[in-house]
């Protein structure tokens, strides 16, 4: 701000300040929630002060799971949701660079119908096709399968318009210097486009990662084996499973757990994210 | 090296807009043409399809012995430099210089030292390892010819290389590129909108106007007599004077023996003077509209009496005259240039 005004300041910083907190407090109590032991919860009360038993649950849900409600350890599943949201993140980019290539740099028919439809997808999210995409991968004998996790996800018009919008903005004397270079379509690619790209690319896989960590009613239709779950429904099963309580001590756990590799992610990446959603470089 | 021949190339857009018409044009092995015209006039459309980054409508165009009309850009054996330079921003200056090499297949050592070769030629060996973003504009313009230059090509295309460069440096790429030319004697196609440039770098400049040949010729040619009444007003700055043959009655100054057809006469602003030269010439008179200087020269702007056909001469140093006043101009008879008004045609 221009003009050095105190009090502005102080509003300006106590909003802030307020909205951080909403932000936070949930997950504060998950992190308090999880150093508690299991009984603590059943008085009704949430404690907002650390328990002792912070080391002991962690060990607990990394370990030794909770064999009796039929959550195995939250390692299988981790490796599982990251699978998955590597498969999707991957996927998802390497098809709508290409998509988004065709597009712009490419002259066949019906270019922008095709354009269109993939635009159109965007009205479609996941939950609306989910009933013939789950008949499709069922008759493809999919279920229980990595690729029956991911597949279904991948294609993104999302990522294929940032892309085209991307491309559209590279110079087309860019393109004519690398075809006077000897540079053909795919090399023009891999040596021109993918270079510059890169932001942008990275800004799209924290995206994607963190859309496909947190999947939750997809996997939870099409696996059954719990060789394939993933964390975000191992959570939702830990809540739902056994006859007794919800054990809210290990269930917290698990989320911290489940929070930390969007987290990891989010901050190796951190540099670049910003790069590619603010600057071009051309 | 190669010599290129157009020979009646056309080039049509989808939607049946015509870019260039008819035009046919042989290229000596080591010659600098130059392609000059207004914006739209089809001289870079005629380049690209030179370049092979336009599709040819028609005709056929031969570079060295191959006609190469349907060849990529790339197997036409042509470097071209860009209005934007179009370097690539993630290579560093030796990376943009080695990728063409590269693809080509040449050897890792023939890379290098072609690469060095360029790089000293055109004073960048000091930036190999920046990346262009690094570099000011006259830099990467360096690196872009530098670009063309590693390739050892049959021709270098240029695509007015020197529009984004300040006035300065525009003089001074101006003579290195001609000094590098004369000393390569590679054959260069040269688009500009820049008549001087043009005049200046050309062995022989090509002046286009609606897709089609105006003139082509040498510089002094095409100054000296120009053949239609868009060159004359094109070339030179300022402009001829075109003054139309019943001003000049009014006058009483219309020359006694013009060529059958003569309705219009230019006159260059050089060749128009203020005191009366020897030998045979005109008077015309009338109202000075403004005194311009600029250092060396000045302009004068003046409107002929008995109509309001401007006339600008070129004197040099400052002259007396007052703005206002009026004027006696003459000009030589040997320095008019007789048009056609209609066909457009010079009529001698």
């Amino acid at each position: 701000m221009v003009e050095n005004d105190r009090w502005g300041t102080l509003l300006a910083h106590i909003i802030l300040i307020l909205g951080v907190a909403i932000v936070i407090f949930p997950v504060y109590v998950a992190l308090i929630a999880s150093t508690h032991e299991g009984g603590t919860f059943f008085r009704g009360v949430m404690p907002l002060l650390p328990g002792g038993h912070g080391w002991e649950n962690y060990s607990t849900v990394i370990f030794d799971g909770r064999a009796s409600a039929g959550a195995p350890p939250i390692g299988l599943m981790l490796w599982n949701s990251f699978v998955m949201a590597m498969m999707i993140a991957v996927g998802k980019i390497a098809i709508s660079l290409l998509s988004a290539f065709a597009i712009v740099y490419f002259r066949f028919p019906f270019r922008i119908f095709f354009f269109w439809i993939i635009f159109v997808t965007l009205m479609l999210p996941v939950e609306v096709r989910i009933v013939p995409t789950f008949q499709v991968v069922a008759n493809l004998g999919m279920l229980n399968t990595y690729a029956g996790l991911s597949i279904p996800l991948i294609a993104s018009a999302t990522a294929t318009f940032l892309f085209r919008q991307f491309f559209m903005t590279i110079p087309e004397e860019m393109l004519e210097a690398a075809r006077v270079d000897g540079a053909g379509p795919m090399k023009f690619f891999k040596d021109i486009l993918l270079p510059l790209s890169v932001t942008n690319i990275a800004a799209m896989f924290v995206i994607m990662f963190i859309y496909g960590w947190n999947q939750y009613l997809w996997p939870l239709l099409i696996t059954t084996d719990d060789s394939y779950y993933t964390i975000v429904m191992g959570i939702q099963r830990m809540v739902t499973g056994g006859d007794s309580e919800p054990l809210w001590h290990l269930v917290m756990a698990t989320v911290v757990m489940a929070a930390l590799p969007p987290i990891l992610v989010i901050l190796f990446m951190q540099r670049l994210f910003v790069k590619g959603l603010t600057e071009t470089e051309k | 090296m190669a010599r290129i021949v157009i020979d009646d190339l056309h080039k049509i857009y989808a939607g049946g807009v015509k870019a260039v018409t008819g035009v046919s044009l042989d290229i000596a092995d080591g010659e600098m043409i130059v392609l000059v015209g207004p914006s739209g006039c089809g001289k870079s459309t005629l380049l690209r399809m030179v370049a092979g980054l336009e599709t040819i409508t028609g005709g056929t165009l031969t570079i060295g012995d191959r006609v190469v009309n349907d060849l990529e850009p790339a197997d036409r054996d042509i470097a071209m430099v860009f209005q934007n330079y179009a370097l690539y921003p993630h290579m560093t200056v030796r990376g943009n210089l080695a990728y063409g090499l590269k693809n080509r297949g040449v050897a890792k050592d023939d890379i290098d030292r072609r690469v060095t070769e360029a790089a000293t030629m055109l004073e960048i060996v000091d930036f190999l390892d920046r990346k262009p973003r690094a570099l000011s504009g006259g830099q990467r313009q360096r690196v872009a010819m530098g670009r063309a230059l590693v390739r050892e090509p049959a021709a270098f295309l240029f695509d007015e290389p020197l529009s984004n460069l300040d006035a300065k440096l525009r003089v001074q790429m101006r003579v290195e590129i001609r000094q590098l030319q004369r000393r390569l004697k590679t054959t260069s196609l040269y688009v500009t909108h820049d008549q001087l440039e043009a005049l200046t770098m050309a062995d022989r400049l090509v002046v286009l106007n609606g897709g089609v040949i105006e003139q082509v010729g040498t510089p002094m040619e095409v100054y000296a007599r120009p053949a239609t009444v868009f060159v004359a007003g094109f070339i030179g700055s300022p402009a001829m004077n075109m003054i139309e043959a019943a001003t000049l009655h009014e006058h009483g100054a219309m020359p006694a023996k013009m060529p059958d057809g003569t309705d219009l006469i230019g006159v260059r602003p050089d060749d128009l003077c203020l005191t009366a030269p020897d030998g045979p010439h005109m008077a015309l008179q009338g109202t000075v509209v403004l005194l311009e200087p600029a250092g060396a020269e000045s302009h004068i702007y003046v409107t002929l009496d008995g109509g309001n056909q401007p006339v600008t001469l070129r004197v040099p140093g400052l002259p007396t005259v007052n703005e206002g006043a009026g004027i006696t101009l003459y000009a030589p008879m040997d320095a008019l240039h007789p048009f056609n008004s209609a066909s457009g045609q010079r009529t001698d």
